[in-house]
């Protein structure tokens, strides 16, 4: 299987992206969507692709290879696999970021929403260094200290974002709606205010399977058979967190795809992390536009955010893991 | 080859080794000894550069090693450490390929040269028809087998390893041992040999080098090291040496119980 890895992934991809341009309040068929997207499509077809559905499926996929990408590449730098940017912390890290920048008054331009990213990216850089560093046994950080230490960062975080969004009153309702997903009715802006940090962070990680490889021997064989191991995880860990911040800043916190992502392409088509982060990538844009058509037909008309498909999907999966971890480390 | 001199390194303000200084040549197996806790790992986890030196320095062909970039270092020194807790997912073959490491570009790209040379070392270590297996499923013979074949994938003229022995049944204990006197001798590597067996040390080793409480106590030829009044004192055992009968090196035995 492992073989077809690239071909399979890639054509759920493309099926995932058709599901995401076709499905909705108004329901395209597929020649419908295929004139609309090459400019033959009547008026109203046109403007639902190109205005909403497009912007939004883009966003959405990006969205989703941030957080596989960086699912993966936690997990492979902490050698846990209960690693993911929701479960550590860095996700809400990220929106506690992204909602101080929020909080102050900033333009509704392009420049000003670039700016939101970066604010979010102090925000993950802060909480997965507390994060490790409280979760650090020696040099590993075992899986359950690393969710305990992730878990209660995360709350912290999640309750001072709360108490902002309380105190600025005006500013409330667009921070809240932004971290609820809400910013799907931006158009183009957030893609494109997302997509100069996502090509850095995702580029980094896409190149890092060789030495995540290294990383699951330990740091101090990684070093002996010749890694800069201090350098290339602090490299590696702010790719990730930038990576996080950039999904996080647009779409809100979505838990649970870069748990489940990386743990599939795991089990499909093996533990090689120079295929791993690539597979989670793609795989992340599949799983997390698939959550979304889920979510926009599930209550239809009225569509529910996203983050709750994955977690109704993803806190039985990530049980299913803890169980099997617990099963490791007693045998 | 590989020149040590007045080596001392500490864990926080406790001294683990003092003024160590040995050479090692090229084509020479040189077996470190002593008890445990006397500092032999960490001579080696100190040669390969995971921790710091706090005094002394380290040479390989008169290069001073102790500020050369991991890279840089993994070129000239391999370390093959005891076969415990291998990520047990990956195949034996791309295990084998992490000794590439300091060839590779900042892509990770693998030339034709790089999957020559992990097939070459998997031949070496008679391993080659194991490299589509799972190392979780591997014995413990074969695994140690697989980390001296990564060891050899790195190229380098200096081999270090701790306890290659360890955990392995008297056939693949002298297997293993043969394996690193032919690495040596015919292929002319410097190895640098941890060992808890002081017979295995007299039979396989050209040179012994004593270790007690981080310092080098005695070094030479096994007749040399391998006295009683050196070990008892050493090893807080009453011992008796006698010569092999077959091939009359040295043969330590413990007379009794120990001095605690």
């Amino acid at each position: 299987m492992s073989r077809y890895s690239n071909v399979i992934i890639l054509i759920a991809l493309v099926v995932a992206l058709a599901l995401s341009l076709a499905i909705g309040s108004v329901s395209l068929p597929l020649s419908e969507l295929l004139k609309a997207l090459t400019g033959h499509g009547n008026e109203l077809a046109d403007s639902i692709v190109w205005k909403i559905r497009l912007p939004r499926t883009v966003l959405i996929a990006l969205t989703g290879m941030a957080l596989g990408g960086s699912g993966a590449t936690y997990q492979g730098l902490f050698r846990n696999p209960l690693a993911d940017p929701y479960l550590i912390g860095v996700a809400s890290g990220a929106g506690l970021g992204a909602v101080v920048a929020m909080s102050l008054h900033w333009p509704y331009s392009l420049w000003g929403m670039m700016a939101v990213p970066v604010a979010a990216f102090g925000g993950a850089l802060l909480t997965v260094t507390v994060v490790y560093m409280l979760a650090r046994v020696g040099k590993t950080a075992p899986p359950t200290t690393l969710i305990l230490a992730g878990v209660a960062i995360s709350s912290f975080a999640t309750s001072l974002t709360s108490f902002l969004m309380l105190r600025s009153e005006g500013e409330l309702h667009r921070a809240m709606s932004w971290l609820m997903g809400g910013s799907i009715q931006l158009g183009w802006i957030p893609v494109l205010a997302i997509l100069p940090y996502l090509m850095i962070g995702l580029t980094i990680l896409a190149l890092s399977g060789h030495a995540l490889n290294l990383f699951q021997f330990g740091d101090e064989q990684a070093q002996q058979l010749g890694l800069n191991v201090v350098y290339v995880r602090k490299v590696l860990l702010a790719a990730a967190s930038l990576t996080t911040a950039a999904a996080v800043s647009f779409s809100g916190i979505i838990g649970f795809i870069g748990l489940i992502v990386p743990h599939m392409m795991r089990l499909w088509f093996g533990e090689d992390y120079r295929r791993l982060v690539t597979l989670s990538i793609l795989g992340g844009a599949s799983a997390l536009l698939v959550s979304d058509v889920l979510a926009r037909i599930v209550l239809s008309p009225q569509e529910i955010p996203v983050g709750i498909v994955t977690a109704l999907a993803g806190a039985p999966f990530f049980l299913w893991i803890l169980r099997r971890v617990k099963s490791q480390e007693a045998g | 080859m590989l020149k040590i001199r007045s080596l001392s390194v500490q864990y926080g303000e406790r001294p683990v080794l003092r003024e160590v200084s040995l050479d090692l040549k090229r084509g020479e197996v040189l077996a470190l000894i002593g008890p445990n806790g006397s500092g032999k790992s960490t001579l080696v986890r100190a040669v390969s550069g995971v921790i710091p030196v706090a005094h002394g320095y380290i040479r390989v062909d008169g290069q001073d090693v102790t500020h050369l970039s991991p890279m840089q270092r993994a070129r000239k020194i391999a370390v093959v450490p005891q076969a415990i807790s291998l990520p047990p997912a990956f195949t034996v073959w791309q295990t084998v390929l992490m000794g590439r490491t300091p060839y590779l570009n900042f892509l990770g790209q693998l030339s034709q040269r790089d999957k020559e040379i992990v097939n070459q070392a998997l031949t070496r270590v008679q391993a080659l028809h194991l490299a589509q297996r799972q190392v979780g499923d591997l014995s413990g013979g074969e695994a140690q087998r697989i980390l001296l074949a990564r060891a050899l994938a790195q190229s380098t003229p200096i081999l270090l390893m701790d306890e290659p022995t360890a955990h392995l049944d008297l056939k693949y204990q002298v297997s293993m041992l043969h394996m690193i006197r032919e690495l040596a001798h015919h292929d002319g590597l410097a190895i640098l040999l941890v060992l808890h067996d002081l017979n295995l040390a007299a039979e396989y080793a050209d040179r012994l080098a004593l270790l007690a409480e981080g310092q080098i106590t005695a070094i030479g030829s096994a007749g040399e090291v391998l006295v009683a009044d050196l070990i008892s004192p050493t090893y807080g055992l009453p011992v008796q040496v006698v010569s092999h009968p077959l091939h009359g090196r040295p043969f330590v035995t413990a007379l009794g119980a120990p001095q605690v």
